[in-house]
């Protein structure tokens, strides 16, 4: 989310007290995201020396308005327009701790899917509720929690397809015991980082698959 | 309200076919739900969510364990007696809606209270009371083929509260329905368990439908393996004064 450009969305509508900018940037988002007002001040100051935004009123009151310049106009339509970054997939706490999870001795990796899956869940009930008991009339509001419920709703459903994909992979590798014993190659992987192998997987390995470049 | 748990199951199994072929659909699930509670039950395929469903709605006996609907324990009720209890006190609502095509949408609610002896008079108005809460009184003489997907759901789940049901069981029911249709189906379920005391369980697996509900519980491989504690108020999520 970036505060600069919110501030500058504000701002395109009038100039307005850094105070002011804060209430209604909470109020624009549905009271989801909350700001301090340290970080409207900061944000403003660079707006200002980057000539997007300019101050008026008496320098040292702390009631000094803002108003946004042409130039912070384009900044601000152009930023409107640009994608946000989606190329590569971000360093996701939770898909690393499953991938981890795979290769912890002991580790029952249903379990710990389960226990995201029911936080995620629990989070989504809360949301909901502030859903049905929000007046219909704030549009804020609503588009602020579905941008949520639709979030948690895709990390519950990654964590549905794990379940299946480690339990097929799983019964496959229950499947190849019972053939006849093939020596083929040694997992080079698996002996090399030294990590167990974790019950019925015994050739699953992060490094045998295509590297994914993460970003943080 | 008094305080006797609408649907109460007891360590209930369930098992098809015998041997080697033996499938255990449900294995020693347990599970009670109170008045004005909506239970939301979510697994994925095959792991006995439908199974559980048409045991706590009477239309199949478990293999062991107790299913209690109202108090009234099912174990030894006649198959007349069950009818019964199904026409009074549970009603369904499918994924695929199930109405009538022949009949139009007051016709399609006032129909169970008319098998149960209800005058046809008394079942209509009844049945146009139903709708209108709903928001459907203007749409009651339409056929179902005359209804979007989002009315139909409504006629269906009108149909599932006439009368005086306590029980309310519904399988996917927003599964054919865009995400607003749902969202609307599953807004007037909760509210049928907030305002009139009715239960609902509802099976899903989708987790944004299941967040409408009280209580989640998930269902793996025939057992019930977790569910959800109490929900917490709003604000842990949104800004408060004190935040600022």
């Amino acid at each position: 989310m970036s505060v600069r450009h919110a501030m500058l969305a504000l701002l395109s509508e009038g100039p307005s007290y850094g105070l002011q900018l804060r209430e209604e940037f909470e109020a624009r988002t549905g009271d989801v995201w909350p700001l301090n007002v340290g970080q409207v001040y900061t944000t403003l100051q660079r707006l200002e020396r980057d000539g997007l935004v300019v101050s008026e009123g008496d320098e040292d009151s702390p009631q000094k308005a803002f108003r946004i310049t042409e130039e912070g106009m384009r900044e601000l339509d152009a930023w409107l327009r640009t994608p946000p970054d989606l190329s590569s997939p971000p360093r996701d706490e939770l898909v690393m701790k499953i991938l981890i999870a795979l290769r912890v001795p002991g580790a029952n990796v249903s379990e710990v899917i389960q226990s995201h899956r029911r936080y995620l869940v629990e989070l989504m009930q809360q949301w909901t509720r502030i859903k049905e008991d929000a007046d219909p009339a704030d549009l804020s509001l609503g588009l602020a929690v579905d941008a949520e419920l639709f979030r948690l709703d895709a990390v519950v459903r990654w964590l549905d397809a794990a379940d299946g994909r480690i339990k097929r992979a799983a019964a496959d590798a229950v499947l190849a015991d019972m053939r006849p014993a093939d020596p083929g190659p040694a997992d080079p992987d698996l002996g090399s980082t030294g990590l167990a192998k974790t019950g019925p997987l015994p050739r699953m390995s992060l490094s045998t698959s295509r590297k994914v470049r993460t970003r943080r | 309200m008094s305080n006797t748990p609408i649907l109460e199951l007891r360590a209930v199994s369930k098992s098809y076919g015998r041997g080697d072929a033996e499938v255990h659909a449900l294995r020693e699930v347990s599970l009670t739900t109170g008045a004005g509670e909506m239970v939301a039950v979510m697994g994925p395929s095959g792991s006995g969510k439908s199974t559980l469903l048409t045991i706590a709605g009477t239309l199949e006996d478990p293999t062991t364990g107790d299913v209690l609907v109202g108090g009234q324990p099912l174990a030894g009720m006649s198959r007349h007696g069950k009818a019964r209890l199904r026409r009074q006190t549970i009603g369904y609502v499918f994924q695929d809606f199930n109405l009538l095509p022949g009949l139009t949408a007051a016709e399609n609610v006032s129909l169970p209270l008319e098998l149960d002896g209800l005058s046809a008079r008394k079942a209509r108005l009844a049945g146009l009371r139903a709708l209108d809460g709903l928001g459907l009184g203007e749409r009651s003489g339409h056929y179902p083929d005359q209804l979007s997907g989002g009315e139909r759901q409504r006629v269906a789940i009108a149909r599932a509260m006439v009368g005086e049901r306590r029980l309310l069981l519904a399988d996917e029911p927003s599964g054919a329905l865009d995400s607003a249709n749902g969202e609307a189906v599953m807004r007037l379920l909760h509210g049928a368990c907030k305002n009139r005391g009715m239960t609902a369980v509802v099976v899903t697996h989708d987790a944004q439908l299941a967040s409408w509900a009280d209580r989640v519980v998930f269902l793996r491989d025939g057992r019930i393996t977790d569910q959800t504690g109490p929900v917490p108020g709003p604000e842990s999520l949104l800004v408060t004064e004190s935040d600022k």
